[in-house]
């Protein structure tokens, strides 16, 4: 039912989050946002079940900054995304496994943009453009259709739209608004939000 | 820590034994705040499985304990505070318990708590937060935000996460920044929001508040519009029954609004349409 979204150009990531909280068929919240902020230059999006994307996502959005405050340096997106991968399977193998489902996006000065896919099993894999929820059964066509490594962060944005606007045509649950965020050289740029219809 | 060594760092445990002679109680504040966490209030035993134990314990399983479980409460966000609605059935699986329960905590003059799900957990939970609100309170000589309490609450329900639990609750206040409502349950999921519902009932409550709502509502339409939520959640819900009451939360605490019949509301809202 949630849906993430991440598209990796030469020198950004741009990612997409729907913005509902649901509690089995109700939505309680129209605006929640998915995003956790690791770093300065890292984004986490999280979905899963309900409690533990929260609970996982601060654990390791504070370790992180705890790895800032310790070293004097921020750790790199390949490097967070291992990191939460170890306490990902450690967890999978304890009483209280987690069950959530990333997409961990960031900008390194040297390795520049960097967009990993992460389930609730902990298989990571670095990939150009990645997507999770039942919306994946139907972007990802779009994606392997449409997707350039050198495309601009328009042509990103329209990809996007483009596949917004599938969900919004063959699934049967209806998600109205997504938070879009950009993150290149610079930091974190909030994007406007993709809004279908009246609310 | 290399770095510890670097900058002479001693913990405070071994300063304190420099200082002060030895077994004096007078700073000992190691748990200082916990936040509800590291101190858990119960220790489960190892090797034992408390929902398993509860799975034997309703119906099907012989035993009959059912939990309650049916309710509806209200609770929304609109320009002059919060309005909280609750009904007040008390069932215990097929069995009506009792038909006139306050299903809204008084936690202190500025922080209520509603009930829906198990109502010992809720009441046992709140009353634990409460606890910690009014520590919080004469350790810091200010109120607790809105928004740490319910953080309080769901770090607590978190620490017992799968054992269990059972707990949809709203934690509505006035801080700082205003009016606060949060959504926390036994998931440990912590939801803030200007319209909230929970218990078995919550979606006819939603449908009733939903179509009616308006931030700028008169303290008057609010009032009605949470008592109609109530009484048409009830009417429509079995496990859900019984009186409304409901609160207002303003920016001096909360007052006590009314309790009343949903059966005499009914007919007065139904009346010339049958």
């Amino acid at each position: 039912m949630e849906y993430l979204l991440g598209i990796q150009g030469k020198d950004f990531v741009l990612v997409a989050a729907d913005n509902v909280a649901a509690s089995s068929i109700i939505q309680m919240k129209h605006d929640y946002d998915k995003m956790f902020k690791l770093s300065e230059k890292i984004l986490m999006l999280c979905v899963g079940e309900a409690g533990d994307t929260v609970q996982f996502a601060e654990y390791i959005q504070k370790n992180v900054q705890l790895y800032k405050m310790r070293n004097g340096y921020e750790l790199s997106p390949a490097a967070a995304a291992n990191f939460t991968r170890k306490n990902l399977a450690d967890y999978l193998r304890s009483r209280t496994p987690y069950h959530v489902n990333l997409l961990l996006a960031g900008y390194d000065d040297t390795d520049g943009p960097g967009l990993f896919y992460m389930d609730y099993l902990s298989s990571l894999a670095k990939a150009p453009f990645a997507a999770h929820g039942y919306g994946a059964f139907l972007t990802l066509s779009i994606l392997d259709r449409y997707y350039k490594p050198d495309l601009t962060k328009d042509e990103a944005v329209d990809l996007l739209k483009k596949c917004v606007e599938e969900l919004n045509r063959r699934f049967i649950l209806n998600l109205h608004s997504f938070t879009v965020r950009l993150i290149d050289k610079e930091g974190i740029h909030d994007m406007e939000k993709i809004t279908i219809g009246a609310k | 820590m290399a770095l510890f060594d670097v900058g002479g760092f001693k913990p405070s445990a071994e300063l304190r034994g420099q200082i002060f002679p030895a077994k004096s109680h007078l700073v000992d504040r190691v748990n200082h705040y916990s936040f509800g966490t590291k101190t858990q209030e119960f220790a489960v035993p190892l090797g034992v499985d408390p929902s398993g134990f509860l799975k034997s314990c309703n119906s099907e399983g012989g035993v009959c304990i059912d939990l309650n479980h049916g309710t509806t409460t209200l609770a929304f966000k609109f320009k002059h505070g919060v309005i909280v609605a609750v009904d007040s059935r008390a069932s215990a699986g097929r069995y009506l318990a009792s038909n006139d329960v306050n299903k809204v905590i008084e936690i202190n003059p500025y922080l209520l708590g509603t009930m829906s799900g198990s109502a010992a957990d809720c009441q046992y939970w709140e009353r634990l937060l409460a606890k910690e609100c009014r520590l919080y309170r004469l350790r810091n000589n200010h109120r607790i935000s809105v928004a740490a309490a319910s953080k309080l609450l769901s770090n607590m329900m978190v620490g017992y996460r799968g054992m269990g639990l059972s707990m949809g609750s709203m934690i509505c206040g006035w801080d700082k920044k205003g009016p606060g409502l949060y959504y926390v349950d036994s998931n440990g999921t912590r939801l803030s929001g200007s319209m909230f519902s929970t218990g078995c009932g919550n979606s006819y409550a939603y449908g009733v508040v939903d179509s009616g709502y308006r931030e700028d509502m008169t303290v008057e339409e609010a009032y009605e519009l949470g008592r109609r939520g109530i009484v048409h959640a009830t009417h429509r819900d079995a496990y859900s029954g019984g009186v409304v009451n409901m609160y207002h939360m303003q920016e001096d605490g909360w007052i006590k609004v009314c309790k009343e019949d949903v059966s005499e509301l009914i007919h007065r809202y139904k009346k010339g349409m049958f």
